[in-house]
């Protein structure tokens, strides 16, 4: 059995009168097997990007080496001075992600545009 | 699904994705016994969690080696205990401080346990060094938040 591929599309949206947002669209499982495909992705990403968009609405499966991915992620864009909101994850693994405190570092949204509107705030 | 007590037994090896089998036949067992979705979800991730920690710590990624999964269900509760030839993990159940984590004082990993321990009603790691090792979880069909 193997897990199924971890797909990342870039994105660009505008939204009101800021820089364009980057989205990173993940699809299928995020695992310890997914390194390359999260934080590959985001290293790539232009020095200028400063608003990050994490899109997990076609994630099958995610698991805890998934999540210490996206921590992971979160450190290094802490450290540019980058904003990471979040939408499109299931009840539960909102739940899973307040209890574990990523919450503090990133806004959880229901949909892309209310994620959108927040970089805003 | 007839009331009585019944077991389910699985033997994956130890190959990661092979924590998916254990997860949705928990899920599907969870289902026929009537739980919600809610407490599906929390079930998925917590076997996944257990078997994941078996198949990496336990069986050290030795795919000759098996997770053994025994599913017990009785009238009121649904039992899952995921089995490895390890010596058992130590234990680290506690929340994790996403603080420590952010200032790279702490490894990102190592969500696994705490994760378990907080999505099922009872949950313990039984060490035995000579025998093999289990971790035990436990969720209730009437839950409580107590």
């Amino acid at each position: 059995m193997q897990d199924k591929d971890t797909q990342v599309k870039l994105d660009q949206v505008e939204c009101g009168s800021g820089a364009p947002i980057t989205v990173l669209r993940f699809a299928g499982d995020i695992t310890s097997a997914s390194q390359p495909a999260v934080l590959g992705t985001y290293q790539k990403l232009p020095p200028e990007t400063k608003r990050i968009l994490l899109d997990f609405s076609k994630v099958e499966y995610l698991n805890s080496s998934g999540i210490a991915l996206i921590i992971q992620m979160m450190i290094a864009a802490s450290k540019h001075s980058q904003v990471i909101k979040t939408f499109g994850l299931t009840p539960h693994f909102q739940k899973v992600f307040t209890m574990v405190g990523i919450t503090k570092y990133t806004s959880l949204h229901p949909d892309e545009k209310t994620a959108c509107v927040a970089f805003a705030d | 699904m007839n009331k009585k007590s019944s077991t389910i037994e699985l033997h994956l090896p130890s190959r990661l994705g092979y924590e998916k089998i254990a997860m949705n036949t928990a899920a599907s067992t969870a289902r026929l016994m009537g739980f919600s979705d809610e407490r599906i979800e929390d079930l998925k991730t917590a076997i996944a969690e257990a078997c994941i920690n078996a198949i990496e710590h336990g069986n050290k990624l030795d795919e000759t080696l098996s997770v053994g999964v025994i599913l017990s269900i009785n009238e009121r509760s649904l039992e899952v205990k995921v089995l490895d030839t390890g010596s058992g993990p130590k234990h680290d159940t506690a929340a994790p401080d996403i603080d420590r984590k952010m200032h790279e004082e702490e490894q990102a990993r190592g969500l696994g346990m705490f994760l378990i321990q907080s999505l099922v009603d009872e949950a313990e790691w039984v060490s035995s060094p000579q025998t093999g090792s289990y971790a035990r979880m436990v969720i209730h069909l009437h839950h409580t938040n107590d």
